[in-house]
C-alpha cells in the first residue's frame, strides 16, 4: 500500500548489488531475504549472499559481530551475488567499516549516524568519526538518524518495550531501499502480518517503521534520483525462491514419491547443514522420518539401518561430521547398500570456519576412508539444482546400490535464488533394485549385468533371509570368504561397478566456447561465480576462452577427455589449494593444466577471475 | 500391522548352513542355541527377524542365525538396529553385543537405545574381557585384573552393565547365567513381548581368556546358593534349602534365614519388575550376595514407534499437503510469461 511516486527522474540499471551490514543481533539476514524475496516476486533474477558469524551473538559493535547479507538483483542473468557493491546499507561503524572496501567508489552507503556514537566508533577501532574525518569523500553517503526516527515513528504505539521498538530499525533501513529501488512494500507486510499473528503491536511496529523509512527516502532531497531495475528475461513458468538446503530436502522429498519409498533421515545438528534437517523434520505429512542421533556416527549407522529394512535413506553433515562418518560409510559400500551422504561443506580444517564456505572436503569424500572404498561422487552447483543432485543421488544410490556422496556448500546451501517448480511427474523415473520374490539359487551378491548393482533384498520377505557385514564376501554366496583371490575380484568389481555409473549420467558439456585457447574447470558450488567471469570475458571480446563445470566427479562423465582436448591450456578454479585438479591430473595426461586457488572462506570474485584469465590469454 | 499366520518353526528352520566358529567350551554356544530354540515360540515370522551386531567374538552370532542378519562395525549396533526399527516397525530386532562393544566404543550409541526405548532386544555378552582381540581388559574387568593390556593388573573401576542401562532408563533389564539354556531361552521370549528396548546381560564365560570369571556364582555346585533368581510377583528366595530371601532394612537389602529370629516368608521381599521407580531394582543390581539374576525390571512405558506414529499422523491429519507438488506450489510464487 505505497502511495503513487513523484516524477523523480529515474535511472535504468541492469543489475544492483546491495549489501546489508549491522550487529549480528540487527537483524540484517531478515532485511536482506525480504528485499531479495521482493524483487524475485516483481521478476528479476536475484542471487544472494548471507554472510555472518559463528557466534550466535557476538558482542554489541564488534568488528567481528559484523552480519552481512548481500543481494544481486538484475534484470539479466544473475549467477553470483555479485562483486561490486552499489549500495551499503550500515547500521553500525563496525559494519561500515568491515564492508566499505566492496563498496565502489562513487557509490552509495546509507549509515544510521545514531549508532556512530563514541564507543561504537572506538569498538569498531576508529581514531576519528568516519562520517567527519573526510576518509568517505569518494563515496556517497547518505547520513540517517534511523534510530532516533524509528523511536519517533513508534512513539504512537502502544505496549513497546525500547528493545523492541530498536529491533526494528532494519525496516526503516529497508524501507528506503524499497523505495530507491521501486519495490512495493506489499511481499513485507504480508509477512509480517503472517509471521506475527499473535502479536498485532508487532506487525504494526514493523509495518510503520518500514513505511516510514520508504516515504523518508522519497521525502528527503538528499536521495538525488531513484533507480529502477526491470524484470529479468527468464524462461517462462512458476517460480518461487529457494535456499540450496531448502532445495536439497526437496530433491529428496521428490525422490521418495517417485519410487514410494519411505524417506529416512539420521542426522545430528552440524553447521552449515542443519537446516535439511530441519525442514525434513517439517514434513512427516510425507511419511518422512527423521531421526536427530546421539552423534554423526549414529546418524549414518541408523541410516544405514533403515536402508538395510528398506528405506530410502540419507544422512547430512559437513565436514568434521563426515570425518566421522568416514567408517561407516565404507560399511555402507562393502555390504553395498543405497545410502545418500549430503556434505555441505565449510572451511576448515578441523572446526575451521564453519560459517564460511569452502570445496576443501573433496579429497575427504573420495578417499577418506579404510581399504580401497570408492563411492560415487557428485556435487551440486546452484542453490536451484541442489533439487536435481539431490533427486540424482538417491536415483543414483537406488540404481547402483552404492552410497553417494552428494557434496553442496555453505555458499549454495545459504543462498537463494529463483527456481522454475519443477513437478515429481517430470522427474526421470527411478528403478531401485529391490527382488520381492525368492527364485532358486538366489543369492544376496547376485548382480546386475549391465551396472553390477547387487540385488536389495529387504527384511520381511520371505525366502530372502541373508546375512551382510563388514567381512569380506565370496563374490557367489556372499558368505564370509578370505580366499586372497576372491578379496582381489570383490575390491575390483566394486571399482568397476562405480566406473559402469559413467554410461548412465550425462557428458560434460562446454560453454562460450567448444574449442580455444582457454578452458575454465570448476566443479560445485563455484558454477555461478566462472559462469559470469568467463560470459564477461566474451561481452569484453576474449571469444577463444571456455567453460566446463564438473557436477559428476567420482565417475567422471565418459567425454571428459575430449572435452579437455579441445584446448590448449586448462585452468582449474577451486575454493581450495587445488583437490580437483590432484584427480583431474591422475586421470588425464599430456594437458597443460595450471590452478587458480582461493582458500578464504569466500567465494570467488568476478574480477580477479578474470585478472587471471587475461594473463593466460 | 502384519496379521497373516505364522508358520510352525522348529530350531533348526533358525540355524544357518554357516559352520560355528567359536572356541570349544565357550558359552556363545548355549547362548546360540537358547535363542534357536526360542524363536520359534516367539509367534513371529522369520522373514521379519532381523539380527544386528557389531565386533567382537559375540557379534559373529548373525551369521549363524538363518534370519536376515547384519554383522556391522563396532559398537555401532544399537544405531543400525534403531534405524531398521524405525524403518519396518513389524520386525524384531535384535542386537548382539559384548561389554566392549557396547560399553567401550559404542557406549553412546547404547545409553541412547536405552533412553528411547525403541522396540528391540538387546543381548549383552558380558565375559569383562576383549576376546577377539586376544585378551586385553574391558570396561567390566575387575580392578588388578591381570590380562594382555594389563600385565600388572587393571587400574580402571568397572562399569556395572545393570547399573549403566538403569541409568539410561531401561525398562527392561534382565541377566541370567551363560549356563542355564532353560531360563535363557525363556528370557528371550519374554524380552521380545516386552515393548520397548529389553536388555539382557549374559554373564558369559571366555574359556581362553577369562575362563571361570563368573565361576563363584554359576557352577553348578553353588549356584543355588549364590544367585537369586527373581520373577515379578514372587517373595525373593534362594538357596539350596530355599531357606534364604532378601530384605529392607533401612536402605539396604539384608540376607536373612528363614525360621531364624523369627523371620517367615512373608517377610521376605516380593519382587515387582512392573514398578516405576527404579531404586530397588538398582539396590538388586549392585547386589554380590546372592548375585540377582532374572528378570529384574519390567517397567512399560511408550516406545520412541509410538511416539513418532502418534506426531506423524496427527501431522497428516491437519496437513494441507498430499503430493509433494502441493508443498512445492504453495507460499510465495510467482509466474514468469
Amino acid at each position: 500500500m505505497i502511495i503513487d511516486k513523484p516524477n523523480t527522474k529515474q535511472e535504468v540499471l541492469e543489475a544492483v548489488v546491495v549489501r546489508f551490514a549491522g550487529d549480528s543481533g540487527d537483524g540484517m539476514q531478515l532485511t536482506g531475504t525480504q528485499f531479495s524475496d521482493t524483487s524475485a516476486m516483481f521478476g528479476n533474477d536475484v542471487a544472494t549472499f548471507p554472510n555472518y558469524p559463528a557466534e550466535i551473538r557476538a558482542p554489541q559493535g564488534s568488528l567481528y559481530g559484523v552480519s552481512g547479507f548481500q543481494v544481486h538483483i538484475g534484470s539479466i542473468e544473475i549467477s553470483t551475488p555479485g562483486d561490486n557493491v552499489d549500495l551499503l546499507v550500515a547500521m553500525n561503524p563496525a559494519g561500515l567499516k568491515t564492508n566499505l572496501h566492496a563498496v565502489k567508489p562513487g557509490h552509495t552507503i546509507i549509515v544510521d549516524t545514531d549508532a556512530f556514537n563514541k564507543k561504537n566508533l572506538e569498538k569498531a577501532q576508529y581514531e576519528s568519526n568516519p562520517l567527519e574525518d573526510g576518509s568517505l569523500e569518494n563515496y556517497r553517503v547518505i547520513e540517517v538518524t534511523m534510530t532516533s526516527l524509528t523511536k519517533e515513528a513508534l512513539k504512537d504505539v502502544e505496549g513497546l518495550d525500547n528493545k523492541s521498538i530498536l529491533r526494528s530499525k532494519n525496516m526503516f533501513a529497508l524501507g528506503m531501499v524499497y523505495w530507491m529501488y521501486d519495490r512495493s512494500t506489499d511481499y513485507t507486510i504480508d509477512f509480517f502480518n503472517k509471521k506475527f499473528k499473535s502479536k498485532p503491536q508487532i506487525i504494526e511496529a514493523n509495518t510503520k517503521v518500514l513505511n516510514a523509512g520508504y516515504y523518508f527516502a522519497e521525502t528527503i532531497e538528499l536521495i538525488p534520483n531513484a533507480y529502477t531495475i526491470a524484470p529479468a528475461k527468464m524462461s517462462p513458468g512458476t517460480y518461487r525462491i529457494i535456499m540450496g538446503n531448502t532445495a536439497t530436502a526437496w530433491g529428496f522429498l521428490a525422490a521418495a514419491e517417485k519410487t514410494g519409498l519411505e524417506l529416512f533421515l539420521g542426522s545430528y545438528p552440524i553447521t552449515p547443514a542443519s537446516d535439511i534437517l530441519h525442514e525434513l523434520a517439517k514434513h512427516k505429512h510425507f511419511g518422512v522420518k527423521t531421526l536427530q542421533a546421539e552423534d554423526e556416527i549414529a546418524g549414518i549407522t541408523s541410516a544405514i539401518g533403515a536402508s538395510f529394512a528398506g528405506d530410502l535413506a540419507i544422512t547430512t553433515t559437513s565436514g568434521p561430521g563426515l570425518a566421522l562418518k568416514g567408517e561407516a560409510l565404507g560399511l555402507a559400500m562393502m555390504i553395498e547398500l543405497p545410502l545418500v551422504v549430503v556434505n555441505v561443506q565449510r572451511g576448515g580444517p578441523s572446526t575451521g570456519l564453519p560459517t564460511k564456505t569452502e570445496q576443501s572436503d573433496l579429497l575427504q569424500a573420495m578417499y577418506g576412508r579404510n581399504g580401497e572404498s570408492p563411492v560415487i561422487v557428485i556435487a551440486a552447483s546452484t542453490p536451484g539444482n541442489c533439487f536435481n543432485f539431490a533427486y540424482e543421488a538417491a536415483k543414483l544410490t537406488l540404481e547402483h546400490m552404492t552410497p553417494v556422496v552428494l557434496l553442496s556448500d555453505g555458499y549454495i546451501a545459504n543462498g537463494s535464488a529463483p527456481w522454475k517448480i519443477q513437478t515429481v511427474d517430470a522427474m526421470p523415473d527411478i528403478k531401485p533394485n529391490i527382488i520381492k520374490q525368492a527364485t532358486e539359487n538366489w543369492h544376496p551378491y547376485d548382480r546386475d549385468e549391465d551396472t553390477l548393482a547387487r540385488n536389495w533384498a529387504i527384511p520381511g520377505t520371505p525366502g530372502l533371509e541373508h546375512r551382510v557385514g563388514g567381512l569380506e564376501k565370496d563374490r557367489v554366496t556372499g558368505n564370509v570368504s578370505y580366499a586372497p583371490e576372491n578379496h582381489e575380484y570383490m575390491t575390483k568389481i566394486r571399482a568397476e561397478k562405480i566406473k559402469r555409473v559413467q554410461n548412465y549420467i550425462p557428458d560434460l558439456t562446454t560453454e562460450f566456447a567448444d574449442t580455444g585457447e582457454v578452458l575454465v574447470v570448476g566443479w560445485g558450488g563455484t558454477y555461478g561465480s566462472l559462469h559470469s567471469a568467463v560470459k564477461q570475458m566474451h561481452e569484453e571480446g576474449y571469444s577463444n576462452i571456455g567453460f566446463a563445470h564438473f557436477n559428476y566427479i567420482n565417475p567422471m562423465p565418459k567425454n571428459t577427455e575430449d572435452v579437455l582436448s579441445k584446448f590448449k591450456k586448462i585452468i582449474v578454479c577451486e575454493l581450495n589449494s587445488g583437490q580437483f585438479v590432484k584427480i583431474l591430473k591422475a586421470n588425464f595426461s599430456g594437458f597443460d593444466i595450471s590452478q587458480y586457488n582461493k582458500i578464504q572462506g569466500l567465494p570467488f570474485g568476478n574480477n580477479e577471475l578474470i585478472q587471471k584469465f587475461k594473463q593466460l590469454l | 500391522m502384519d496379521t497373516t499366520a505364522v508358520k510352525e518353526y522348529t530350531f533348526k528352520d533358525f540355524a544357518s548352513d554357516q559352520e560355528v566358529r567359536w572356541c570349544p567350551g565357550c558359552d556363545d554356544y548355549v547362548i546360540l542355541r537358547a535363542m534357536q530354540k526360542a524363536l520359534p515360540e516367539m509367534g513371529v515370522k522369520k522373514e521379519n527377524v532381523v539380527f544386528i551386531s557389531g565386533i567382537g567374538c559375540s557379534s559373529r552370532f548373525p551369521y549363524y542365525m538363518d534370519t536376515y542378519g547384519m554383522h556391522s562395525i563396532h559398537g555401532r549396533a544399537p544405531a543400525i538396529a534403531t534405524g531398521a526399527k524405525l524403518a519396518n516397525s513389524n520386525l524384531s530386532v535384535w542386537v548382539i553385543t559384548g561389554d566392549g562393544d557396547s560399553m567401550a566404543i559404542g557406549g553412546n550409541h547404547f545409553i541412547h537405545v536405552l533412553r528411547r526405548n525403541v522396540d528391540l532386544n538387546v543381548v549383552l555378552f558380558n565375559n569383562e574381557i576383549y576376546g577377539l582381540t586376544k585378551g586385553q581388559f574391558s570396561p567390566t574387568s575387575l580392578v588388578g585384573q591381570k590380562t594382555k593390556s594389563s600385565p600388572y593388573g587393571n587400574t580402571q573401576p568397572p562399569f556395572s552393565a545393570g547399573e549403566l542401562a538403569i541409568g539410561a532408563q531401561a525398562r527392561f533389564l534382565a541377566r541370567i547365567g551363560g549356563n542355564t539354556p532353560k531360563e535363557m531361552s525363556l528370557m528371550f521370549i519374554d524380552a521380545e513381548k516386552f515393548k520397548g528396548t529389553s536388555l539382557i546381560e549374559i554373564l558369559q564365560n571366555c574359556p581362553i581368556f577369562n575362563d571361570g570369571c563368573y565361576s563363584k556364582y554359576t557352577d553348578k555346585a553353588v549356584r543355588e546358593d549364590k544367585q537369586l533368581f527373581v520373577e515379578h510377583g514372587k517373595p525373593m528366595i534362594f538357596g539350596k534349602e530355599r531357606d534364604k530371601g532378601l530384605i529392607l532394612n533401612g536402605l539396604k537389602l539384608e540376607v536373612v534365614t528363614i525360621g531364624e529370629n523369627g523371620i517367615t516368608q512373608e517377610d521376605l521381599l516380593v519382587h515387582n519388575a512392573k514398578e516405576q521407580d527404579p531404586t530397588l531394582h538398582q539396590m538388586l543390581v549392585r547386589l554380590k550376595y546372592p548375585l540377582i539374576t532374572g528378570i529384574i525390571r519390567s517397567y512399560d512405558d511408550v516406545t520412541l514407534e509410538e511416539r513418532k506414529n502418534e506426531q506423524t499422523e496427527m501431522v497428516k491429519a491437519n496437513s494441507p499437503f498430499i503430493k509433494t507438488d502441493d508443498l512445492f506450489f504453495s507460499g510465495e510464487t510467482y509466474e514468469i510469461k
